[in-house]
């Protein structure tokens, strides 16, 4: 595993078995039901981007995010925002203690199954036409000059072909960064396991579908 | 964790503690609403979960006409059903056949069709889950008990961007005089995830 992307881990062994949980519940602790619906109702605030959420979660020590279960991550992604955007202060979180007047939550109780059901849809009607036409072959760019930090490491140089084109989506190299959401086009492109894997992997009848956004692919 | 680092420790035993006082300060500050923290809870615990989904399947199990909009155009097909929203607003809906066989996947997070499916479960945000995927399918489905013919082709689909997929399992043998309602019985989370096949009446 990548020490500087820990959660990057499609293709990487020696995590042993899938083992699921029998009639496992949605939350498994009262904190992770508190914390779950904090991060969602925090972010009605509108002072980070979904991209940058994830990019807290997916930045911390490699150490730490492999120690901490889902719900510790998402809190400590939480507790960095909200100190980053000065909703709160370091020393109100070491004391509990408001500091200063309080304000309005954007997210009340009546307006929780209305925002659920809407959604955020990440797709933007810009007519930028795409760049690559349905079954051509291109290749997933290789660690370059930016993060690509939708692209996983065991699709890095490996050659896929275009299937679909899902319209123009928010761009999150540059979203999570506040440097705007650049929609630009995206594409399912589908790799074959002969071209991502060795040895018995590299099975014939078995292949990966990618969404993958236009800069992250080059013409193979 | 250095000494001197600012950030709680949050492997401390009393988590429970540390996110009671961190929700307080929020809804002291005014940041956050509690009983509105509560409908959220309530939302992914009591009304949005695999049963969406699996009305879904059944209802594309009984109607082509609907399964030809579903697979044509996921978000619209499954708003006719009163389902639509966060996490599935770009929904692809892949069919399993014979020959065929999906597994939806997120290598890099946990991303997931929370509208129809609800929030995933532990095993799929796991690494033996997100790391063993994409290269070995059929060990993963043999963890899940499922096995495939052997020229059953399989199709990985890693939620790499804002597009969530929903595997659309084969309608079992033997189920033509079932109701949608007792054909969604036979669909669970797992079938629709793709690590199993819909169950047998």
């Amino acid at each position: 595993m990548s020490e500087e992307r820990p959660h990057d881990m499609g293709g990487m062994s020696g995590f042993g078995p899938v083992i699921a949980e029998a009639n496992e519940p949605v939350f498994h602790d009262r904190w992770e039901q508190r914390v779950f619906a904090m991060v969602l109702a925090m972010a009605a605030w509108r002072k980070w981007t979904l991209d940058a959420s994830r990019f807290n979660r997916e930045s911390l020590p490699a150490d730490m995010y492999k120690a901490l279960s889902y719900y510790q991550i998402w809190l400590a992604a939480l507790v960095t925002q909200m100190l980053d955007a000065k909703l709160i202060n370091p020393q109100e979180l070491e004391t509990g203690q408001a500091d200063g007047p309080p304000a309005t939550p954007p997210l009340t109780a009546d307006r929780v199954r209305g925002a659920l059901s809407r959604g955020g849809p990440s797709s933007r009607d810009t007519g930028r036409k795409p760049a690559f036409a349905i079954g051509q072959k291109v290749c997933a760019r290789r660690f370059g000059e930016t993060l690509e930090m939708r692209l996983p490491e065991y699709a890095r140089g490996r050659t896929g072909v275009i299937e679909q084109f899902h319209g123009n989506h928010v761009y999150p190299d540059t979203n999570a960064f506040d440097l705007g959401e650049n929609p630009q086009p995206l594409y399912g492109v589908r790799f074959a396991a002969t071209d991502l894997w060795w040895g018995k992997q590299a099975d014939p009848r078995h292949s990966v579908r990618l969404d993958l956004w236009e800069d992250y692919l080059e013409p193979a | 964790m250095a000494h001197d680092d600012p950030e709680p420790d949050l492997t401390a035993l009393h988590l429970g503690q540390r996110v009671d006082q961190l929700e307080t300060l929020l809804v002291d500050k005014g940041l956050v609403d509690r009983a509105a923290l509560d409908a959220i809870v309530d939302v992914y615990e009591n009304e949005v979960g695999p049963r969406n989904g699996a009305k879904v399947v059944a209802r594309a199990w009984t109607d082509p006409a609907y399964k030809q909009r579903l697979l044509a155009d996921g978000p619209a097909a499954i708003a006719e059903l009163g389902f639509a929203g966060r996490q599935s607003e770009h929904l692809v809906v892949v069919e399993n056949g014979p020959k065929v066989h999906n597994l939806i996947v997120c290598t890099l997070c946990s991303c997931y069709p929370w509208a129809l499916l609800g929030l995933p479960p532990v095993w799929y945000k796991s690494a033996p889950y997100r790391s063993r995927a994409v290269i070995d399918p059929r060990g993963v489905l043999a963890d899940f008990g499922t096995v495939l013919d052997e020229d059953v082709e399989i199709r990985v689909w890693d939620s790499s961007a804002e597009i969530r997929y929903l595997v659309l399992p084969e309608r079992p043998a033997e189920t033509a005089g079932l109701s949608e309602d007792q054909l969604a019985d036979l669909v669970s989370r797992d079938a629709m995830i793709g690590v199993a096949k819909a169950s047998n009446p």
